[in-house]
């Protein structure tokens, strides 16, 4: 992506880079600067870019989507509350709100769950975009509200008939379960979260879990967030998973999808699942999109105005 | 012919769809976070101009569309079929009404159009923005009268009918704007 940022907008984009790390600093957490190459990501979505050579054997290293597994291995090695605030990349991402290579805010805090964790990000949201009525809505509800239909409930026939009434129109082949709440995330309900408001959605669909541990009070929804604002996803967070066991299971599904779909089938993450077995604390954590985040604040219509 | 993965998708991108050919008008990555990626893809079907919005999986190819666009020369009509000839090559093309449409109402002998072909067959002829045409039929001119800004209809060489000033006579060489199909002057001499 080329960007065209003036130098006041840059200054702008500094000065709020400067206080999110004020932000976090005032709360005890630690700026940590965990390693970009390593292991490739399980996620089924996600495309790594790889480095040739970068590994001790000659073989590649990938650039991190995401810091989360050298974070963990960071918590269960001792380290306490952290955070990272730089480059992340993702292969393919390209269009007005998104960018190969972009910049991630992730923290983790020790013995906050994902609702507490939500109120400390709505604070750090309205400190860049200026305050905003927060709002909290559980994923069912924000379907029922904006696609008519209950996530969690409603069979393929009820699901076909929203994207339908949606207008949204796939080519190809017909849309698996979550790949149709996916559709309607990003064409519908999605663009109609964080209208004036600071929106935390959550209670995702089990099967949409990633990284967090499943709901005791109701298994079908896992203990994840997103939240939005003026209909762009700017968070997504989990009250962490850290059952080595299952997150080991979940990694042997997530190659299975990978294998199904097509793309490349990675080993799974060992520096991740040595932490859980090690002992991850108990604890939440999230990523945010800063420049999304930044863009919102400027009133910028892509990514573009606000980088170089 | 050559297939476009949704990465290479982008405005002006000519593709096949449900066997027509569309030009991609607009394009829109989205992504969940966690989820699939979707182009989200506005096109214009190059046969009615119809707009239609359609969602891709992300890495999902679709068959290019053989279309290009030539300037070719209005040779003459037969009532069915408008031919044209490519002035390089010198083949000549015949292009059905439902191509022509529009710029049938403006062109003559001569004209070099901007032709869009779909495997090599006339699909859309556009007039050119401007062409001068004379006036058949009209009401005799007001003399002198230039400021009263009122118009009266003027039937054209190629049997179209413009709205034109009232001091224009029957004979004279006018300059048709095609796009708004409105009169914008005398023709230069």
């Amino acid at each position: 992506m080329t960007g065209r940022a003036d130098g006041a907008t840059l200054r702008r984009v500094g000065a709020h880079l400067s206080a999110i790390r004020r932000f976090l600093e005032a709360r005890g957490v630690l700026e940590v600067q965990p390693p970009c190459l390593g292991p490739p990501t399980m996620e089924p979505a996600l495309a790594s870019l790889a480095v040739p050579g970068a590994a001790a054997d000659g073989g590649p290293l990938y650039l991190q989507t995401s810091p989360e597994s050298a974070m963990k291995a960071m918590l269960a090695a001792g380290s306490g509350d952290i955070y990272y605030l730089g480059p992340a990349w993702r292969g393919g991402e390209q269009g007005r709100w998104h960018a190969v290579e972009f910049t991630l805010l992730e923290w983790y805090r020790t013995g906050l769950d994902h609702h507490q964790l939500m109120d400390e990000v709505a604070a750090l949201l309205a400190q860049v975009v200026g305050e905003r009525p927060v709002e909290r809505l559980s994923y069912a509800e924000a379907f029922r509200a904006h696609a008519g239909i209950d996530p969690l409930a409603a069979g393929d026939a009820e699901i076909a008939a929203a994207l339908r009434a949606a207008g949204i129109d796939l080519q190809g082949a017909a849309p698996g379960r979550d790949e149709a709440l996916d559709l309607l995330l990003s064409h519908t309900v999605g663009p109609a979260l964080g209208r004036g408001t600071i929106t935390c959605l959550h209670g995702f669909p089990a099967s949409q879990a990633a990284l967090a541990r499943l709901d005791d009070a109701d298994p079908r929804t896992a203990r994840r967030f997103e939240c939005f604002l003026d209909g762009l996803e700017i968070a997504n967070g989990y009250h962490e998973l850290t059952d080595a066991a299952a997150q080991r299971a979940r990694f042997e599904a997530e190659r299975e999808q990978r294998r199904a779909a097509g793309q490349p089938v990675h080993d799974p993450d060992e520096r991740l699942l040595a932490a859980l077995a090690a002992g991850v604390p108990d604890c939440a954590g999230v990523a945010v999109g800063v420049d999304r985040l930044v863009a919102v604040a400027e009133g910028a219509e892509s990514l573009a105005e606000v980088r170089i | 012919m050559a297939t476009y993965s949704t990465n290479e998708f982008k405005a002006g991108l000519k593709v096949m769809l449900d066997g027509d050919p569309y030009t991609i008008v607009e394009n829109e990555f989205v992504k969940p976070g966690k989820g699939q990626g979707f182009s989200r893809v506005k096109l214009r079907n190059l046969k009615n101009n119809r707009v239609v919005e359609k969602t891709f999986k992300s890495g999902e190819s679709v068959e290019g569309a053989d279309v290009m666009e030539k300037d070719l020369q209005y040779l003459y009509n037969d009532g069915e079929f408008w031919y044209f000839m490519d002035p390089t090559s010198f083949e000549q093309k015949a292009a059905p009404e439902s191509a022509v449409a529009e710029a049938a109402n403006w062109i003559k002998e001569q004209d070099l159009c901007n032709v869009i072909l779909w495997n090599d067959e006339p699909l859309q002829v556009e007039a050119p923005d401007f062409v001068d045409l004379q006036v058949v039929e009209t009401d005799p001119g007001v003399r002198g009268d230039t400021s009263s800004g009122g118009t009266k209809p003027a039937k054209l060489e190629t049997g179209a009918s413009v709205r034109v000033p009232l001091f224009i006579e029957e004979g004279e060489v006018l300059r048709i704007n095609t796009r708004k199909g409105e009169y914008a002057g005398r023709a230069n001499k």
